[in-house]
């Protein structure tokens, strides 16, 4: 590996850098991958919510790891525990609300961050990798999130596990043996709890490994941009620090003013009163509700109400509603366009849009109890999901006529700004 | 677009929070919303109203309703003394031991001691009360949707059921529960309890000021959490500014 720049004066400092360095490279891998590394100098705030994320991620690991100091995983004992958080451990109520709405901010981060990834077609040739490891990630999430809610033992953890865990008895055959076995028993219950415990700590930490990869797979080839062409030189881009070091501190400041006002003065604006209520099998809540950020999962899984094709509907349900997920990793290959950007695509650039519309009615969907319109809402919803990802993916790429695509960024970017650079004959991929 | 679309985003996403926060109260009017010194961003607990309201607590509540998750010694945050606590505390007997012949024994109560809910145990509860089990209340104004309008509601809400209403035995026309039928008599009337500081003991008095106390008693940091999300907010307007600042003056470079 590279050893410091001759630049450097031979400090005592520097000499130890550098015998550090040839033995294990890892001031050299900062200085490659946070300092040096070079960004498309067009990147726009979208391109923040990634820092955001791992951030967040970090916020939600050291609050988790302090929390699990003073929490009881036991089914008579864990409501009380958590209340003894909130009143008697010090900070504990702080601790707790960070923990609590961070994982909202965290969703609410990767969701925008997905976003951003499929208008601008961030998962294109070839960061292919790139993309299916940040669906890892997501699915990871969701299981870490459920398992976290049910930890809590309130009357929504409770029958949310309950529900959840029943899901899997739609498989043929050997549903009911996964069942027993996810419950530790015959019903949700202490063993349930516990191994619930014991995976939503294991599992933040496989989150981060694979966000290790994400970062590998970014470093590979770079960022994409809001122009969707790549970097072709020095003068297209921008070195990683201070640039983004210091477009990211800012970025997290507005994050965190909004996760502060959650935190301080709404924390329990998207907690259920439910959950305040201790677990108790014999009483069902009138609606159960998963946390906002499952809801479209939820939505999709309710809307199948009759059989098809010999499947039954809870099966179908259970298949749609992790479809909605898996889907996702055949992105690359559903969408048929050789242009990213959205911005360049007059067709797809509406249609981008409409599915997080779509997404956001299947929330409402899923909040809302299953009868008449919303049943109705719901269906159709599900229906434009994988319409979008089935059918108009692949077909506008393959007839929309995308806008000519500009030279280089460098280029675009000073016309942009309405500077000298004169605009240069179009180039069409 | 990148601007107004996040813009868009942002309040779709908050608007999907909004989806799944509200859930409908089945059967009921929504709750009237009232006045409480708690809200806000400096919102803080009106101490006098706490004591009141700990005292309706303890002269009508507490026949029927635990508060399992206080202590004794939290009600020092009420504005009572150290002593005052204990005098308090004194006043109720609560099982302690085994002592060195192996016997459990009764004591008078002390500040670092739960207090004690009025039944041994959820079938005590039951026996004496028709079969209804009163909710323990330390968590009752977040374990409801509506919060402490609601439970103000509720305790404001007893009416004579309207004509054609079929009534259950033993049970209580309320205005505000879901159902209409509670299994609560009306806990409150009028000149039920004397205020020490001579506050009107009228039903919505008492109503609010045990409403209040019910609210500390789920939510006792509030004061503290106010106070510190007013500084965090002040340091990160700060750092924000500053950090666009700089934000801007090294991108200047770029553009």
């Amino acid at each position: 590996m590279a050893v410091p720049p001759a630049s450097i004066p031979a400090s005592g400092f520097s000499r130890l850098i550098r015998w550090i360095d040839y033995r294990l490279p890892f001031v050299a891998l900062l200085e490659h991958d946070l300092v040096e590394y070079p960004t498309p100098k067009n990147l726009t705030y979208w391109w923040n919510f990634g820092s955001l994320a791992g951030i967040f991620l970090v916020i939600m690991i050291v609050t988790g790891v302090v929390l699990a100091m003073h929490y009881t995983p036991h089914a008579d004992l864990a409501f009380d525990s958590v209340e003894r958080i909130m009143r008697d451990v010090n900070y504990g109520w702080l601790l707790r609300y960070i923990h609590m709405n961070g994982a909202s901010m965290f969703f609410l981060i990767v969701y925008i961050h997905l976003f951003r990834g499929l208008y601008y077609g961030s998962y294109k040739y070839p960061r292919e990798l790139l993309w299916i490891l940040g669906v890892v990630i997501l699915l990871l999430m969701i299981a870490t999130a459920f398992m976290g809610y049910v930890l809590p033992w309130g009357q929504m953890s409770y029958w949310a596990a309950t529900v959840i865990t029943n899901l899997f008895s739609a498989i043929p055959l050997v549903g009911n043996k996964i069942v027993t076995l996810l419950w530790g028993g015959f019903t949700v219950g202490n063993p349930t709890l516990n191994r619930f415990f014991s995976l939503h700590y294991l599992l933040p930490f496989v989150i981060v490994a694979v966000v290790g990869l994400h970062l590998v797979a970014l470093h590979q080839h770079g960022s994409n941009n809001p122009l969707g062409i790549d970097m072709r030189g020095p003068q297209d881009s921008i070195p990683f620090h201070p640039y983004h070091t210091i477009k990211d501190s800012f970025g997290l400041c507005v994050a965190l003013l909004v996760f502060a006002f959650f935190v301080f003065y709404a924390p329990n604006f998207a907690a259920s009163a439910d959950n305040y209520i201790p677990a108790n099998p014999m009483v069902t809540p009138n609606h159960i509700v998963p946390e906002w950020y499952l809801l479209p999962y939820y939505a999709i899984l309710r809307s199948i109400t009759f059989d098809f094709l010999g499947i039954p509907s809870k099966l179908l349900g259970v298949l749609l509603s992790l479809g909605s997920l898996v889907i996702l990793f055949f992105v690359p290959w559903l969408d048929t366009s050789r242009v990213r950007s959205a911005r360049f695509r007059p067709v797809y650039r509406w249609v981008a849009w409409i599915l997080p519309i779509d997404v956001i009615a299947l929330g409402y969907v899923g909040s809302q109890p299953p009868a008449g319109f919303v049943v109705t809402l719901g269906q159709i919803a599900t229906f434009y999901y994988y319409l979008h990802f089935l059918i108009l993916m692949p077909l506008i790429g393959k007839l929309e006529r995308p806008r000519p695509l500009p030279i280089s960024i460098g280029t675009a970017v000073l016309e942009a700004s309405g500077g000298l650079g004169a605009a240069g004959p179009a180039e069409r991929h | 677009m990148a601007k107004h679309a996040l813009a868009i985003l942002v309040v779709a996403a908050l608007g999907l929070t909004f989806a799944g926060g509200a859930r409908a109260q089945e059967e009921a009017p929504p709750v009237p919303h009232q006045q409480w010194p708690f809200e806000g961003v400096f919102g803080t607990y009106d101490r006098a109203a706490l004591q009141r309201g700990f005292q309706v607590y303890k002269e009508v509540c507490s026949v029927c309703h635990p508060v399992k998750h206080l202590y004794y010694r939290d009600l020092e945050e009420l504005g009572y003394s150290e002593d005052q606590v204990k005098g308090i505390a004194a006043q109720a007997q609560v099982t302690d031991g085994p002592n060195d012949q192996g016997e459990m024994f009764q004591r008078p109560a002390r500040p670092s001691d739960p207090i004690p809910g009025p039944f041994p145990n959820d079938q005590a509860a039951r026996v004496a009360n028709n079969g209804a089990l009163p909710p323990d209340l330390s968590l009752i104004t977040k374990a409801r949707e509506g919060g402490s309008d609601y439970v103000y509601a509720i305790l404001t809400g007893f009416k004579d059921a309207p004509g054609g209403f079929k009534m259950n035995p033993n049970m209580y026309y309320d205005e505000y529960f879901a159902g209409h039928q509670i299994g609560m008599p009306p806990p409150l009337s009028p000149d039920q309890v004397k205020f020490a500081d001579g506050s009107p003991s009228t039903v919505p008095q008492m109503a609010h000021d045990v409403v209040s106390f019910l609210s500390w008693a789920a939510e006792p940091t509030l004061d503290e959490r106010h106070r510190m999300g007013f500084k965090v907010f002040l340091f990160l307007i700060v750092a924000t500014g500053v950090f666009y600042a700089a934000k801007r003056k090294i991108w200047s470079r770029v553009h």
